[in-house]
């Protein structure tokens, strides 16, 4: 029986009832979301059910948005099963001061270096992650970059003029 | 022999154009014997066989293979060993973006190198930080060692590399013995912090 | 300075201890910057750690400060050997985000470009691995062929290798017949040279005992590790996104996609050589297709979508609303719609992807590109493990490491 996005949304709200929240199908793709505590439960379910058999994590990056309070930093996971061709997206979101996530890299093995850009750019910690430190930016850096707060720009240079580019 | 033409209007080349004599250094000729000066000499012979290390990053890396393939051969021009140990090489061919996390890696490789050593700044990233002006591209590699030739474009067509080699090739040939002693030079290094 | 002259030592106090070789950032073969410490116990690898970032751009970063046309240069820059393929990926992103609809045309000009890039791509990789084995020869051949693939870029969009080929809609003006004629000559002379390479290296008993058995990785641990492309299908797996979730019209055209068995470096290889033949003939298909174009057809070069498509210099010098268009697309003034799309092309390496989230502003709230290289790349200690420190750096270059999509 070919998968559809309808059945996916029914399995998984028959497994998790009330945990598993605003289903929409932006472009094509099924996305909904979910607290953070149960995201390995859901991770393991989409894989390990013979029907659902999402077993190729494409995708795992962070986003910031700054006015969610409370849900500033969001994890979102995008899934893949290859025999059905069907794709899936799936965000989980933590707060900017406490933001501890489960790794997902005991299921998979991508997510471990997917993780540590999260971390690097984002700066949400997961729980369990074997090696998890800056990978992208140099170790001394002090902030996460991709936060909203913090400018594109090297505030430190000298030789290019804010005023000039429209920037000062 | 494959011809390997695209000029729809192919023209005749001829002998006149594709040969052209050198300049004689200045000096006094005689029969048998030309004397000049040795820095004359010392020039002409580095400069027609420089050894370049080509320290590829990025994009125009791509570009740099591309010179030193058939079609743009910079071989001709006397490297044709690039050499990828410092110790052995005259010539920093900084290709591509340095990042802030690179910029030790290239002032290491460039204090390894031995003088008389040029380097040349290929590609707007090296020459300013191009088009990435971000958190973690250094703005120009000048920011962490003396540059001799800036290359722009980006990335910068084989014969632009080509045209800074030569570039390089006349500094070359027109330095003088004692530059590398002289004060000048060795304020430049001091204001880098090398000694 | 002292000598000993006769050192012995007990029996068995010599503990086996491994020696940490850094093969550093810059290291010889232009593969570009990362960095490998190995532990080697003699000859043989105990394992390695990677560190990568030695090129980081910030190009996440400074997506979210440039209008979509701005992005375009950027992505250029991911797998700088295939520029064209980012391009249009990206492109075919925003059109989907859109909603919009292309002509056929259109569609089969970018498949020609697409194709061509990935051959340049393949080609690179291919050479690259013939130089780490000592064969420099086949490098130096191809690349002469590599330059045919440049000129056609230069026709079509006037740059050689980062290309900012194109636009949201089609391309920026027809190719012409020096395009056409170029791509004819390709056509003709290439299938003969891409055969005579693959006899250097394919039946070469060197290179076959160099590369099998080495770097193999089994189907199940390389869709762990998230393997997509080329290693993915050498390892057993056909994946391909331009089968699976066709763009650009893929579906009209028919081509085989090769899969290997063992994943090791001589697949890959292989895998890749077949796919450049797969290449060769999509292209013819796509250019029978065009010339059976006729008549007004026949110009046919982009979408009518104003908003997105850059209008002619004529019309902006003497209409107003191609005026309107021009200063708003130029400034980057057009609002985008509300939304995310996450939308994947076949690049020279695998799935790259496309995340691109929108709160309705001029430029993208978020845009991150799902780089397969850098996945990938996090296997390199499975694959390498236990073998010995010159099959490392063999399996390094069939790999296909592009430093600019490692790091982004």
């Amino acid at each position: 029986m070919a998968l559809s996005n309808e059945t996916i949304q029914n399995k998984l709200i028959e497994k998790f009832g009330e945990q598993v929240l605003n289903f929409s199908t932006a472009s094509g793709i099924l996305s909904f979301e979910s607290s953070k505590e149960i995201n390995l439960k859901v991770l393991q379910y989409l894989y390990e059910e013979p029907s659902l058999g999402f077993t190729f994590l494409t995708d795992l990056c962070g986003v910031n948005y700054p006015d969610n309070i409370g849900a500033e930093l969001v994890v979102v996971y995008h899934l893949h099963n290859f025999s059905e061709n069907i794709r899936l997206r799936y965000s989980v979101s933590t707060s900017v001061h406490e933001t501890a996530v489960f790794t997902a890299s005991k299921l998979f093995e991508s997510a471990n270096w997917m993780e540590r850009e999260t971390y690097d750019f984002f700066g949400i910690n997961f729980i369990g992650h074997p090696n998890l430190k800056r990978i992208l930016n140099v170790d001394e850096m002090d902030y996460f970059p991709l936060r909203k707060e913090y400018p594109l720009e090297d505030q430190t240079r000298i030789d290019k003029d804010d005023e000039m580019f429209g920037r000062g | 022999m494959r011809p390997v033409r695209f000029n729809l209007n192919p023209k005749e080349a001829e002998i006149s154009e594709a040969i052209s004599m050198g300049k004689a250094p200045d000096g006094v000729p005689g029969d048998g014997f030309f004397a000049t000066q040795l820095s004359s000499v010392v020039g002409l012979a580095r400069k027609n066989s420089l050894w370049p290390l080509p320290f590829a990053t990025s994009c125009c890396g791509i570009e740099f293979m591309a010179t030193m393939a058939s079609h743009y051969d910079l071989a001709r021009f006397g490297s044709e060993r690039v050499g990828f140990s410092p110790r052995q090489c005259d010539l920093l061919m900084v290709m591509g973006t340095i990042a802030k996390k690179m910029a030790p890696v290239l002032r290491q490789v460039y204090l390894q190198m031995a003088e008389p050593r040029w380097v040349i700044a290929v590609g707007a990233c090296a020459s300013s930080g191009g088009i990435f002006d971000t958190y973690s591209v250094l703005q120009g590699i000048d920011q962490v060692i003396p540059v001799d030739v800036y290359v722009p474009g980006c990335p910068p067509r084989p014969e632009a590399i080509i045209d800074g080699f030569m570039k390089i090739q006349d500094l070359v040939g027109q330095e003088s013995i004692r530059r590398r002693n002289s004060e000048k030079y060795k304020d430049l290094l001091n204001s880098y912090g090398i000694q | 300075m002292e000598h000993q002259s006769h050192i012995t030592l007990p029996k068995g106090s010599i503990e086996k201890t491994t020696t940490t070789l850094n093969i550093g950032p810059t290291h010889p073969a232009t593969h570009g910057v990362f960095q490998n410490i190995m532990e080697v116990d003699g000859e043989r690898v105990v394992s390695t750690e990677q560190t990568v970032g030695y090129i980081h751009r910030a190009f996440e970063k400074l997506a979210e400060r440039r209008p979509l046309y701005q992005i375009t240069p950027i992505t250029d820059r991911l797998n700088y050997c295939s520029s064209p393929i980012n391009n249009m990926g990206w492109h075919i992103t925003c059109e989907r985000f859109l909603k919009l609809e292309l002509p056929k045309r259109v569609d089969y000009l970018r498949v020609i470009i697409m194709e061509l890039a990935r051959i340049s791509d393949h080609l690179i990789c291919n050479s690259i691995v013939g130089v780490d084995t000592g064969a420099y020869t086949g490098f130096l051949y191809v690349m002469q062929y590599r330059e045919l693939i440049y000129e056609i870029y230069e026709e079509v969009c006037g740059s050689r290798l980062t290309t900012n080929i194109g636009r949201i809609g089609g391309f920026e003006r027809n190719f012409t017949n020096t395009a056409f004629t170029k791509l004819e000559k390709f056509l003709n002379e290439y299938p003969k040279v891409l055969k005579e390479f693959e006899n250097l290296f394919a039946r070469n008993r060197i290179f076959m005992e160099r590369t099998q058995g080495t770097g193999g990785i089994s189907a199940e641990r390389a869709m762990n590790y998230g393997f997509t492309g080329p290693n993915l299908r050498a390892a057993g797996v056909d994946y391909d996104v331009r089968v699976q979730q066709p763009y650009s019209s893929y579906q009209d055209f028919d081509f085989k996609v090769p899969v290997g068995t063992t994943g090791d470096n001589y697949d890959r290889f292989l895998v890749r050589n077949a796919e450049m033949y797969e290449s060769i003939s999509i292209i013819k298909q796509a250019y029978q297709k065009i010339q059976n174009f006729k008549g007004a057809e026949a110009e046919v070069y982009h979408a009518d979508v104003p908003e997105y498509y850059l209008p002619k210099k004529e019309d902006v010098y003497t209409k107003m609303e191609a005026l309107i268009w021009h200063f708003k697309i130029i400034m980057g003034e057009i609002e985008l719609p509300k939304g995310q799309i996450y939308s994947a092309v076949e690049g020279g390496n695998g799935e790259l992807g496309f995340y691109l989230i929108s709160d309705g502003g001029r430029t993208p709230f978020r845009l991150h590109f799902r780089r397969p290289c850098f996945i990938y790349y996090q296997a390199f200690e499975e694959l390498i493990k236990g073998g010995m420190l010159s099959d490392a750096v063999v399996t390094m270059s069939s790999l296909n490491l592009i430093a600019g999509e490692l790091d982004a």
